[in-house]
């Protein structure tokens, strides 16, 4: 039996996010006795392998028909290596990729899953899950019937695995193309740019309402005073919907959970679906211009006042 | 064509969530109930493809659950769906595995083209249902779904938000598709056509009827209300928040 992570990457490095799902994997095999893998899928592996491989043993699904993490595909190759490693416990991070495929992986295996999970503890041998519900606003206890359990952790709950003294073996895993269905067809990707750290692994994030109308705007006040602070720029569900941003940059219920060092709020009022993808930030800031806005409410420190004079003020006494 | 929409009855967002003192659930004695906000915008999606394509399409609102569900989908009719359908089962046990696997069997039997539905409900914020229901059904999916384009009649173009960015992928139908928040904004349903709902009928099906067991895989052991709320200290002006931050916090 083994307990399988499935690993998200860059070009050539596993994501942290992963390392924090790698992690509880370890912690639960350690109790078990089962062993640990990653199950990376992809097109040209080799260096993301060699980089999975020095946290633990690797089993490497490299074909050039997953090159595109298609839901169709990557789920069945994922529930073929699950039934044939005798997954008992399939773990990744709570990601857009892991939310849209693994789920499917539980109906091909008859799995239960829980997602977005933040602590577990055990009763009677049993596993208890904790995880959100209500925009954050409770917390549930919740048990898994029917192995394998299919589980995505929220990566800031858990600190990311360290390498392992000496690094595991990688094994190829034999992808047979005409099993493999061909229901979605991927056409292609639309991001910003951007030269700042992805907001989910940064330090520290800035993030701002409606209070900038442009992109330039943007830039100019929250982009500047992010790179001040070497963090990544972050926004309400406001500012994307107006255009302004990329939905890729917004923190929330449906945008990115974050959970930074410290989190820097501007002209941000404070709506609980904002507040379920920051409040567990270890040090929260936050700058209105109304002193009764709900954001206080979770901050460590408040500023009351105009972001579009505090903002460029405080650039200027962190660069002092 | 055929469209499904499953809607879910959830407790209104714009009141605060308080758990039953006793960690059994929600204290839903005083709270009023809507559609879940994501299955209103599929259904708001489906009524616009009708609208584009003619009265050759037809929406179908599905509830699982209590008597209760007839409220959301008399709302779903005033909003402009064809038909009502309503799964009468237990709902407190439902879980995204024991609801995909009644969604599948209503699919079998009323053989849509095209399974519209909320990416999550917010009740639970599980995410999973729609992807369960492709994946029992062995459909193309698309979820997170921000924008929806016909290029042929049984092919859609689906924009997809996720974490790195907007994806565009191309299905066939018969298909699942699950929607996020910027596809559309949902119509409101008028006064008059609330009341004409009234009298509409919502067809009704036991789940034994459906031939469905409901065998949760996720059980709810308690429910806690999260901890929230910090000590705010309010500063003076930036030179304060900066030595704060900088000797107190040490943070930057």
């Amino acid at each position: 039996m083994v307990i399988l992570v499935v690993a998200e990457y860059d070009t050539a490095h596993v994501r942290p996010g992963s390392r924090s799902a790698l992690g509880v994997a370890r912690d639960l095999a350690a109790r078990s006795g089962e062993r640990v893998e990653w199950l990376v899928l992809g097109s040209g592996l080799d260096s993301v392998a060699s980089d999975a491989a020095r946290f633990a043993p690797v089993t490497v699904a490299d074909h050039p028909l997953l090159v595109q993490a298609t839901a169709d595909r990557y789920a069945r190759v994922i529930a073929d290596v699950a039934r044939a490693h005798e997954a008992s416990v399939i773990l990744a991070n709570a990601t857009t990729f892991a939310k849209d495929i693994l789920p499917r992986a539980a109906a091909l295996l008859g799995a239960a899953m829980a997602g977005d999970v933040t602590g577990y503890s055990f009763a009677d041998g049993e596993l208890l899950l904790r995880r959100p519900m209500y925009a954050g606003a409770t917390t549930a206890t919740v048990t898994l019937a029917g192995r394998p359990y299919i589980i995505t952790v929220r990566a800031s709950a858990f600190p990311p695995a360290e390498p392992l003294a000496k690094s595991g073996e990688c094994v190829a895993w034999n992808v047979v193309a005409a099993t493999l269905p061909n229901q979605i067809e991927y056409v292609g990707l639309e991001s910003r740019p951007t030269m700042r750290p992805d907001l989910t692994e940064a330090r520290v994030v800035v993030s701002v309402g409606r209070a900038f109308r442009s992109s330039e705007e943007f830039e100019q006040y929250v982009g500047r005073l992010a790179d001040a602070l070497k963090g990544a720029a972050g926004c309400t569900r406001a500012l994307v919907d107006d255009g302004i941003t990329p939905n890729e940059w917004q923190v929330g219920q449906t945008g990115k959970v974050v959970a930074p060092e410290l989190y820097v709020a501007l002209g941000i009022s404070g709506a609980i679906q904002h507040l379920a993808g920051m409040k567990n930030s270890r040090i929260v800031v936050a700058v209105n211009s109304d002193a009764e806005a709900p954001i206080f409410s979770i901050a460590n420190y408040g500023l009351v006042g105009d972001v579009r004079q505090i903002t460029p003020a405080l650039i200027e006494e962190l660069n002092r | 064509m055929k469209i499904l929409v499953p809607t879910k009855r959830v407790p209104s967002t714009d009141e605060p969530v308080r758990v039953h003192p006793d960690g059994s659930g929600i204290d839903n004695a005083t709270l009023t109930h809507m559609i879940n906000p994501f299955d209103a915008i599929a259904l708001e999606e489906a009524l616009r493809i009708r609208e584009r394509q003619g009265p050759g399409v037809g929406v179908v609102a599905v509830g699982i659950g209590s008597v209760a569900f007839e409220s959301e989908l008399r709302t779903a009719l005033a909003m402009g769906a064809d038909r009502a359908l309503r799964i009468d089962c237990d709902d407190s046990v439902l879980d995204p595995w024991s609801v995909a696997q009644v969604l599948a069997a209503i699919v079998r039997r009323e053989k849509p083209d095209l399974v519209l539905m909320g990416k999550q409900a917010v009740d639970d914020d599980s995410n999973q249902a729609g992807q369960i229901l492709a994946g029992l059904l062995d459909w193309p999916q698309a979820t997170f779904a921000s924008k929806i384009q016909f290029l042929e009649p049984a092919r859609l173009q689906v924009a997809r938000e996720t974490d790195r960015g907007l994806e565009t992928v191309v299905i066939r139908l018969p298909a699942v598709v699950t929607t996020d928040l910027r596809l559309n904004e949902p119509r409101y349903a008028s006064l008059p056509a609330l009341m004409k709902a009234r009298k509409r009928p919502i067809e009704t099906v036991s789940q034994r009827e459906l031939g469905v067991s409901l065998e949760p895989k996720v059980r709810i052991m308690r429910l806690e209300q999260a901890a929230v709320g910090r000590e705010c200290v309010r500063v003076a002006d930036v030179a304060e928040l900066v030595r704060r931050l900088r000797y107190e916090a040490k943070v930057i």
